[in-house]
């Protein structure tokens, strides 16, 4: 069976490892086959970009090489896709080549997408890109004083991340002694400061005590960068010193053109976790359309399911298992506390009060990662 | 009558119905008519309540074995 993964970030990496690990000796048979196209040659840390936007963590730590965190007999190119042809099983790679496949997992992911909205790309600072991160970074340190706004548009990736750096704003403007000078003022889309009910009934009253403002049903219409004005959809107007955004996001560019799903989400099902009327295209991570976090641990999740499931279609001819919707979130709490958020599709999650140990736990996890990726963890 | 577009919150927890809706909006035509599905009872009071603050329609809401069927069109 030849196996063709699209995409070298977390869920497609975790995937081909699981996946070599399993079928060892089909590799070696040459029963299965296993490529792995990717756009760069360097694996991508995305989540601790927003360590990097305050200056506690360098682009270094961001990287390896992909090649490095692969299990041998995986073959894996710099190559991406430019473009899908279903119907043939077969895809069409940036450098001409064609490539046919038996069973094809999507794992391209997403990106921001400011540009969305009027004024927002020219006027916000952002940490999802290691570009825009340093350049929060510097901004932050010229800062001096003002009102920093913290805006989210949706869907965004990472659900904990506007709670995180609006907490850890905070002891990063206490640690210069600017706490008189700076207001942290926060915006969110729906009526709480937080998507899940219970992470928001913890939330808010964090946020009351440390002096943290917000506006709820506030959903991003446009900034005006010369009066520094930022407008929402429900009539709002919110005056900023420093704005910094969660931007809307997309799927990849080759989705959305390739007709795959709108805005570059594939409808997926959402057990399955096949594409919606295809048997042998899965997809996994950012790209699918469910209605759950996009998240490094929701791409994870779904890479365990589908590596124990495309290896059992190759031994047994069916799938053996269904994804359950689970996804854990570290939330950071400031700089030096954190807790978490665990869920599925049934059950909703419970977090507890911030502690040390959960974010120190948080922090070496940023080094376990790279064991994470290669499927061991 | 129109296609009514589906968007199934259902087990959705994170990003939830309410952020689906508001999502799949932003990419719709005016005119067109949304129906979310949600196990939160929650959502047919936040969904009506966001839908009247941002100045779209709001249709019904009905449930069924659990899930609530909440309609609205895009006015603007």
């Amino acid at each position: 069976m030849r196996i063709l993964i699209v995409g070298g970030g977390m869920g497609g990496t975790i995937l081909a490892n699981s996946l070599a690990r399993r079928l060892s000796s089909e590799l070696k048979s040459g029963k299965a086959r296993i490529t792995m196209l990717s756009a760069s040659e360097k694996h991508f840390y995305q989540p601790g970009l927003l360590y990097l936007a305050i200056g506690r963590m360098t682009p270094d730590e961001l990287y390896r090489d992909q090649a490095s965190l692969l299990e041998p007999g995986i073959e894996f190119q710099v190559d991406p896709v430019e473009e899908f042809m279903l119907d043939n099983n077969c895809v069409k790679t940036k450098s001409g080549k064609i490539i046919e496949y038996d069973v094809m997992v999507l794992a391209t992911g997403s990106r921001m997408f400011p540009e969305g909205v009027p004024g927002l790309a020219e006027n916000a600072e952002f940490f999802y890109t290691e570009t825009s991160a340093l350049k929060m970074f510097k901004r932050l340190q010229s800062f001096e004083g003002g009102k920093v706004v913290i805006t989210v548009g949706v869907p965004h990736k990472c659900p904990m991340a506007p709670l995180e750096i609006t907490f850890m704003l905070h002891d990063y403007f206490k640690d210069r002694g600017l706490s008189d000078k700076v207001k942290l003022h926060y915006t969110y889309p729906i009526n709480r400061v937080h998507s899940l009910e219970n992470v928001a009934k913890w939330a808010a009253p964090e946020m009351d005590h440390l002096g943290i403002t917000y506006d709820t049903f506030f959903n991003i219409k446009e900034v005006d960068g010369k009066n520094q004005i930022l407008r929402s959809e429900e009539g709002v107007d919110i005056k900023y010193d420093l704005l910094i955004a969660i931007p809307a996001h997309k799927g990849m560019e080759v989705i959305e053109k390739g007709g795959l799903g709108a805005n570059g989400w594939v409808p997926t099902n959402r057990t399955k976790l096949n594409m919606e009327g295809r048997s042998n295209v899965f997809v996994c991570g950012d790209t699918t359309n469910i209605p759950i976090s996009k998240a490094g641990s929701t791409a994870h999740f779904e890479a365990d399911t589908l590596a124990e499931n495309i290896a059992a279609m190759v031994k047994m001819g069916t799938p053996v298992r269904e994804y359950d919707g689970k996804v854990f979130c570290f939330i950071e709490a400031g700089k030096d506390r954190a807790t978490y958020a665990m869920f599925n599709y049934l059950n909703p999650p419970d977090p507890k009060a911030p502690t040390k140990a959960m974010h120190w736990f948080k922090i070496a996890y940023n080094k376990l990662y790279w064991i994470s990726a290669r499927g061991l963890l | 009558m129109a296609e009514i577009k589906i968007v199934d919150g259902r087990g959705s927890f994170c990003p939830g119905p309410l952020m689906e809706l508001i999502v799949v909006l932003k990419s719709s035509q005016i005119g067109d008519v949304i129906e979310v599905l949600s196990t939160d009872k929650g959502s047919a009071n936040d969904i009506p309540e966001w839908v009247h603050k941002v100045g779209h329609e709001y249709i019904s809401t009905t449930e069924d074995a659990g899930v609530w069927h909440i309609r609205v069109r895009k006015a603007k």
